[in-house]
């Protein structure tokens, strides 16, 4: 990638048994910075800025969506990173895995309607305060692509008025834009220390002007911005 | 000592169960009426030689207990 001063941030992308959007995920990586796949059954996230878990079928959504995954070796070192602060990523299949890891709160239900939903929505930027979103100003459309049968998020009440009490929803569907029933319409949700993001729709796939949409870029541009805030003057990171 | 149990899963009570539903409303299409508070969920079977681990299991892998309830039935015969 040809370079200005500052060093490149590096992305990886876990790449589980099922996985299908790993490719594009790292596709949308690299076009603001290196991105490699990550493969499941190894110990070793290469020293990554920034981990992506992304869309799919791992393990065939038997049982439950991500809760086969959630135990794969590379989760152990995600775990660690993610608890050390490092930034994670998690796209539709990939926010069920961390969900049912415990790295977000909540979970993915079944679509109300009960049909594999296949369409573009329009996403409402709920806060520009988080790695993820710093990039768009509150109140933001975002035109974005969902796909999948299991995205309606849910949590108990309690917990609930917690995510929204400490400003944890980053992203919203647009009124009538809902696809899945997920309460309060949440559509991304971060962790309590804002390094872990969660979200249904596939920014990866709203990146270049063919399929319609570059509004996924801003998701990337934020996490290649908050990295390149945190390496220390001299270049170096970590 | 082996065992044989099954691990009934369902949604937990007060999530809105679509599956259910559905269920529920495809019944007197076919005759049959007077069903209510339908729900789907899973079965899982296993032999297990300590089943004083089931409970463990159910809450790290066979469910997840934020939105599942389960009930370990084990088989007097096995």
């Amino acid at each position: 990638m040809l370079g200005g001063v500052s060093p490149t941030v590096k992305f990886g992308v876990i790449r589980f048994p099922g996985s299908c959007d790993e490719v594009d995920a790292q596709l949308a990586c690299e076009r603001v910075g290196e991105a490699v796949i990550l493969w499941h059954g190894d110990h070793d996230l290469q020293g990554v800025d920034a981990v992506v878990v992304p869309g799919g079928f791992s393990y065939g959504d038997y049982l439950r969506a991500g809760a086969i995954a959630r135990f794969a070796p590379v989760m152990v070192e995600v775990t660690e990173f993610a608890r050390a602060g490092g930034l994670v990523l998690g796209i539709c299949n990939g926010f069920q895995v961390l969900c049912e890891a415990g790295l977000l709160p909540g979970a993915l239900l079944p679509n109300t309607t009960l049909r594999f939903i296949f369409r573009q929505v329009s996403l409402e930027v709920a806060t520009s305060g988080s790695p993820f979103t710093r990039a768009c100003a509150p109140g933001d459309r975002l035109s974005i692509p969902v796909k999948h049968t299991t995205g309606r998020f849910y949590a108990p009440d309690q917990e609930l008025a917690r995510i929204e009490a400490q400003d944890q929803v980053l992203l919203r569907y647009a009124p009538g834009h809902n696809p899945n029933g997920s309460l309060a319409d949440i559509a991304g949700v971060c962790n309590e220390a804002r390094n872990v993001f969660g979200l249904m729709p596939h920014p990866e796939h709203a990146v270049d002007p063919l399929t319609g949409s570059v509004d996924g870029l801003a998701i990337f541009e934020s996490i290649a911005a908050h990295v390149a805030d945190s390496v220390p003057a001299g270049g170096v990171p970590g | 000592m082996t065992v044989r149990a099954r691990v009934l899963v369902k949604p937990k009570a007060g999530i809105l169960d679509p599956q259910g539903q559905a269920v529920e409303r495809a019944l007197p299409a076919l005759g049959f009426t007077g069903v209510h508070n339908v729900h789907v969920g899973r079965l899982i079977e296993l032999d297990v030689e300590d089943p004083a681990r089931l409970p463990e299991m159910c809450e790290r892998l066979l469910t997840n207990p934020l939105i599942e309830d389960y009930e370990i039935v084990e088989d007097a015969d096995s």
